[in-house]
């Protein structure tokens, strides 16, 4: 069906090939793992400055301001110039501190957000790794950034780090399981965890259509609880500013401080890729069962451009979220998490599972 | 009955979790330092410590005419300059038994409510960023900017005014004046309701802020809460209602009263006195009369020997000027009694048994503004 699609894999192998003809095939591999980690770490350098802007940007229409508009046409430069300021300040070395860990944790943050982008699928045929298990590394990988958040609040040796990484560990580890669950529900529709398997089952329509009222409640769910586990607001008690200064980053300066920062919006990005690729259908285009004429102009636009504007759609609301609503009480954060979402959710998979098994879905 | 409400004493123990917020922290508005103890996320009790920004501005009094201590009035509550100039001035005239015009007594009382509505934006602003909602801060600040904007236009001067002197006013308010607060008040009718949009029907803020700091009217009266603090509580202490001083006597408005006594009423409480503030200007800007813009007063100021007092209401609750002359040019005693400085020591009673979110929510609610505190 969607055979005009352009398919990146045959660029990709066509690189392949012409590195194995030219060297033996495990330097092929070699070169072509620090081409491809090259390459993510340049997208993921550029992607994280525009989402700083992105965000200065949002925030300003939200709050009846300019945002910033000096350096550069529109500020466009704004955050190159911050990096620049992180880049060149003093790292402030803490007394008493865990000097390994502390050094550490930022680190550990942005190792776990980097290797989950890996499996993020941008187009067709365009990733790095293809699991038969996508969804669950993506899971088990994103979680890993909790260990350097805990680590770097016990390591900084103060009192409002500690409390921070605490409300942190908590948070994390309670949202996981919702994030989970409404991922799951679309895994029993699809009956794969492939990323891209599941974007493959809707070629003929994106599941939160296709998938009657339990997707939807479970994309709702999966969009609350992974802006929670990606620690912004409403959910940003970690850090909450008013509250705890900036919680597990307080002692944190210059560029270890970015690297968190970074590690967050980067986050923000994979959990908005992953919710539009499993909710929203990823580079599939917008098919509607067999309009066949519809369905082929959709395939002319390309398939990374579907895929970057359903992210940035979700991305869009994430920080939509943030800058109109109050901060969570700590109680409260937890009292959602497992009195409402995670009830629902265990109701809203065995519905789904239901409705798979007397195939009334489309 | 006062040594049941008070738990006077705090009994420290070594294994206490303390930290410590402030001096410099987002959310004490100013140099205020607390000594949480924590267990947990609940808080134990805190301690407030006062005094990184005392001045001695009392002590200053005494070495000042009473020309010069309007201006330093104005330092104490910065967000309520006017009203904290007026009491000064209220008072020097009644012990000179001075009657001021007519135009004064309305263009004060006009300028009290826009210097109190002022101070209820940045409040809102605060409130709304103590809980973590940002883009509150920005639509109480583009209000804001207006009445500041009229401040700037008649007095030279955006927060902190010293306009008034004893007698009256330094000179006459700018010609504009009265054309522009109708066009604010007609434009805020119109904003106010967006405050409540944002803020006030968010259920997470109701969430935050129903239910926490209790405030019983007993304990309201015996730690001297006043204000709009005290009126969550259902405590009528409006000095505006009880001795009416400039023209408050020729208007209508409502004190708002809440029964409840939580964060939430005292902030429906303000978001009330922003509404019944613009319904007193209304009833006012239309009838300035025409006349001097002060009494006739001699260049130097000496009061009769003797001792003076007059409270006025502040936006935070009532503010007392005591001064006791010796018939000199300068005070010989000058007492303020700042409604700040009650409303900070209930803070203890309110939070203990609270989280740390609670915390930041009560201070924000009790609004206090830190300079007045240790003046």
């Amino acid at each position: 069906m969607s055979s005009n699609i352009y398919d990146f894999s045959t660029l990709t192998g066509s690189i392949d090939t012409a590195l194995k003809s030219w060297m033996s095939p495990g330097l092929a591999v070699l070169a072509e793992m620090v081409i491809v980690g090259l390459l993510f770490l340049t997208f993921y350098a550029l992607l994280g400055l525009f989402l700083v802007y992105l965000e200065r940007k949002v925030c300003a229409i939200i709050q009846n301001r300019v945002g910033p508009n000096r350096v550069g046409k529109w500020g466009i430069f704004q955050t190159i110039a911050d990096l620049i300021k992180l880049l060149m300040k003093e790292l402030i070395p803490i007394r008493k501190a865990d000097q390994l860990l502390f050094l550490l944790a930022p680190f550990i943050v942005i190792i776990a957000s980097f290797m989950a982008m890996g499996a993020v699928p941008f187009a067709k045929g365009l990733h790095a790794i293809d699991f038969n298990i996508g969804v669950f590394y993506v899971m088990a990988v994103s979680s890993l950034g909790v260990v350097g958040i805990l680590i770097a609040g016990w390591a900084s040796n103060s009192k409002y780090s500690l409390i921070g990484a605490m409300r942190s560990g908590a948070q994390i580890v309670s949202y996981e399981l919702s994030v989970g669950l409404s991922l799951l529900a679309i895994v029993v529709f699809s009956v794969t965890m492939s990323l891209s398997g599941i974007i493959e089952s809707q070629a003929d329509g994106w599941w939160i259509f296709k998938g009657h009222i339990p997707a939807f409640i479970a994309f709702i769910i999966f969009l609350i609880a992974s802006t929670a586990e990606i620690n912004r607001g409403p959910f940003d008690l970690a850090e909450a500013e008013s509250e705890l200064t900036a919680g597990f980053h307080t002692e944190y300066s210059g560029i270890k401080f970015a690297f968190f920062f970074l590690a967050e919006y980067i986050n923000m990005f994979i959990v908005a890729a992953l919710g539009a690729t499993v909710f929203l259908g990823g580079w599939m285009p917008l098919h509607i069962g067999n309009w066949e004429g519809f369905n082929q102009v959709m395939d002319y636009i390309p398939s990374m451009v579907w895929f970057f504007a359903k992210t940035f759609f979700l991305i869009y609301i994430i920080m939509w979220f943030k800058w109109t609503f109050p901060r969570l009480r700590i109680d409260q954060l937890l009292t959602l998490e497992w009195k409402y979402l995670m009830p629902i959710s265990l109701v809203n998979i065995v519905l789904i599972a239901f409705l798979v098994l007397m195939h009334w879905h489309f | 009955m006062s040594e049941e409400i008070i738990k006077d004493v705090i009994v420290k123990e070594n294994e206490d979790y303390i930290i410590n917020m402030g001096p410099q922290h987002p959310s004490t508005h100013g140099v205020l330092r607390f000594e949480v103890c924590l267990k947990g996320e609940t808080v134990k009790y805190i301690i407030p410590h006062i005094g990184y920004i005392h001045r001695g501005i009392e002590k200053m009094c005494e070495a000042n005419t009473y020309q010069g201590i309007i201006h330093l009035t104005d330092r104490m509550d910065y967000l309520s300059a006017h009203i904290n100039n007026e009491a000064v001035c209220l008072c020097v005239e009644e012990a000179l038994q001075v009657e001021v015009p007519e135009r004064v007594k309305y263009i004060r009382t006009i300028l009290d409510e826009l210097n109190r509505l002022a101070s209820h934006q940045l409040w809102w602003c605060a409130f709304g960023m103590d809980l973590g909602a940002l883009t509150a801060f920005f639509y109480g600040l583009r209000d804001r900017e207006l009445i500041l904007d009229i401040f700037e236009e008649s007095f030279g001067s955006r927060l902190l005014h010293s306009f008034n002197t004893p007698g009256g006013f330094m000179h006459d308010v700018h010609p504009n004046f009265q054309k522009r607060t109708k066009e604010f008040i007609t434009y805020f009718r119109k904003k106010l309701p967006e405050y409540d949009q944002l803020l006030t029907g968010n259920i997470i803020f109701q969430e935050r802020a129903k239910g926490i700091g209790y405030m019983s009217a007993e304990k309201a009266i015996s730690y001297g809460v006043t204000g709009p603090s005290a009126r969550g509580s259902n405590v009528a202490c409006d000095v505006r209602k009880i001795a009416p001083y400039s023209a408050y006597d020729k208007v209508e408005f409502n004190e708002i009263l809440k029964t409840e006594g939580d964060t939430f009423a005292r902030y429906q409480v303000r978001m009330g006195e922003m509404w019944e503030s613009m319904k007193i200007i209304e009833q006012l800007i239309d009838n300035i009369p025409a006349g001097d813009y002060t009494a006739k007063m001699k260049p130097i100021i000496k009061l009769p020997v003797g001792e003076y007092f007059k409270r006025v209401e502040s936006a935070r609750g009532e503010l007392a000027v005591y001064i006791v002359s010796d018939g000199n040019k300068t005070p010989y005693r000058m007492k303020f009694r700042s409604p700040n400085f009650s409303n900070l020591f209930i803070m203890n009673e309110l939070t203990a048994g609270g989280k740390i979110a609670d915390l930041v929510a009560i201070s924000g609610s009790l609004d206090l503004v830190i300079p007045d505190i240790d003046r």
